[in-house]
């Protein structure tokens, strides 16, 4: 696992670190058992606080996603992945198809984006926040 | 043993020199394991407070405090070095004065810079003096961590990887950093503590999200200026109509007022241009004050 911290994205340090974990476990990149980097490997590679690493660490064993092992590390104790959103799966390739209707119909890349976003948020409105990704 | 909760403890610590006080009546109390950038303008006394913090120079007022053998390194603007000695020489000084020296820190640090350990100190160039004085400073292992400057004459890619060394030792051993430098973006980071330095006194001293969220910025009409007058406003800019204000609001914010969060950046350079507002601590930065007066 190689965290990216984009330091002008607005996003909270910790924020970005718990949102690629959860990408990984999304993708199956990461999988139950898998350890995650030490917060000295992560702190050595990017250069950023290491109370910033723990609290990222803490917030997804909160979220029962990752736990402690005293004296080992942190391991991840479960996958985010799901069938329904795997590469040969009908609802992927359903919206395959619309994004090359989009194509065709002249939108360009960030013109999808932001269709998709949008639908998405209005789809999910007042759902709160389940993916613990808003700020508070 | 219990692990000491403060790393340093400064209590209305002053120091005069022949032209006048370049630091006075500063107070603070830095949290052990905490990572702390030290910010303000040049001569606000950043120097001279870390020099005292190392037992270099002498308080002329106050006191400060530190626990009991806690081991601190300290890292000059200088980089005092000898320079007639090779790298190898430096590094064996270190492990003759300190007895908890570790050579494989001090090793790691050297281990990327384009420089034999075999060349002569003198010889180094400014980037390259700074390698070797922290990879003395991280030898050291020490509970605290002083740094003037650190990363003034490195290139991003040394800086990069330097901060990382020294971060890494601090994730590992629980090492407190107290570090001042002029490029809060570099800070903003690594830190997760500051100590705002200005004219001599602290303005700003506390857990970093905490003081932040303390404090928001205002943006609105010139005509909604009438409600600022009852909040801590520590800067207020007008641009045409516009208004932009950063204040330590107590309670909701009203329309048509925006607010949002300010960046550290904001929160420093707000605090450095106007000066109106009182000084915040947070309670883990606050020191007890009853000392004697005098002295």
């Amino acid at each position: 696992m190689d965290y990216r911290i984009d330091r002008h994205s607005g996003i909270a340090t910790y924020l970005q670190i718990v949102q690629q974990t959860k990408h990984a476990l999304r993708l199956g990149l990461l999988l139950p058992g898998d350890k995650l980097p030490t917060a000295k490997e992560v702190v050595a590679a990017t250069a950023i606080n290491p109370n910033t690493v723990l609290k990222a660490y803490r917030e997804l064993e909160r979220e029962g996603l990752v736990a402690p092992r005293p004296g080992l590390g942190t391991f991840v104790l479960r996958s985010l992945a799901r069938e329904e959103g795997a590469a040969d799966s009908p609802l992927r390739a359903e919206l395959a198809r619309w994004a090359a209707r989009a194509r065709r119909a002249g939108l360009g890349r960030e013109d999808v984006a932001a269709l998709v976003a949008s639908v998405v948020e209005q789809e999910f409105a007042g759902d709160g926040g389940t993916g613990g990704e808003n700020d508070d | 043993m219990t692990e000491p909760r403060t790393a340093l403890t400064v209590t209305r610590l002053g120091k005069r020199y022949r032209r006048g006080w370049a630091l006075r009546d500063c107070s603070f109390a830095l949290p052990a394991g905490r990572i702390c950038a030290l910010v303000g303008p040049n001569g606000a006394g950043k120097s001279t407070l870390l020099a005292m913090a190392a037992n270099l120079l002498t308080p002329s007022a106050g006191t400060l405090e530190r626990p009991d053998g806690q081991r601190v390194a300290f890292v000059a603007q200088d980089r005092p070095l000898y320079p007639g000695f090779t790298v190898a020489e430096s590094l064996r000084l270190g492990r003759e004065l300190n007895p908890s020296w570790d050579q494989a820190a001090a090793e790691q640090v050297l281990a990327a810079g384009d420089f034999p350990t075999s060349a002569r100190i003198g010889s180094l160039s400014g980037g390259q003096r700074t390698r070797v004085a922290l990879a003395l400073a991280l030898g050291k292992r020490p509970d605290l961590l002083l740094l003037d400057e650190p990363m003034a004459e490195l290139d991003p890619l040394a800086r990069r990887e330097l901060m990382g060394h020294l971060l890494g030792q601090a994730a590992e051993y629980g090492t407190t950093v107290l570090m001042s430098s002029h490029v809060i973006a570099e800070l903003s980071e690594a830190c997760d503590f500051l100590v705002l330095v200005a004219d001599g006194a602290v303005r700003l001293a506390g857990d970093i999200e905490e003081l932040l969220a303390a404090h928001q910025v205002l943006v609105g009409p010139g005509e909604a200026a009438e409600w600022l007058a009852g909040q801590v406003v520590v800067e207020r800019r007008e641009a045409g109509r516009q208004l932009t204000s950063l204040v330590r609001a107590a309670g909701p914010v009203p329309p048509p007022w925006q607010a949002g969060p300010p960046s550290l950046e904001e929160l420093v350079l707000g605090h450095l241009r106007g000066q109106g507002a009182p000084a915040l601590l947070t309670d883990e930065a606050r020191v007890n004050e009853m000392v004697e007066v005098g002295g």
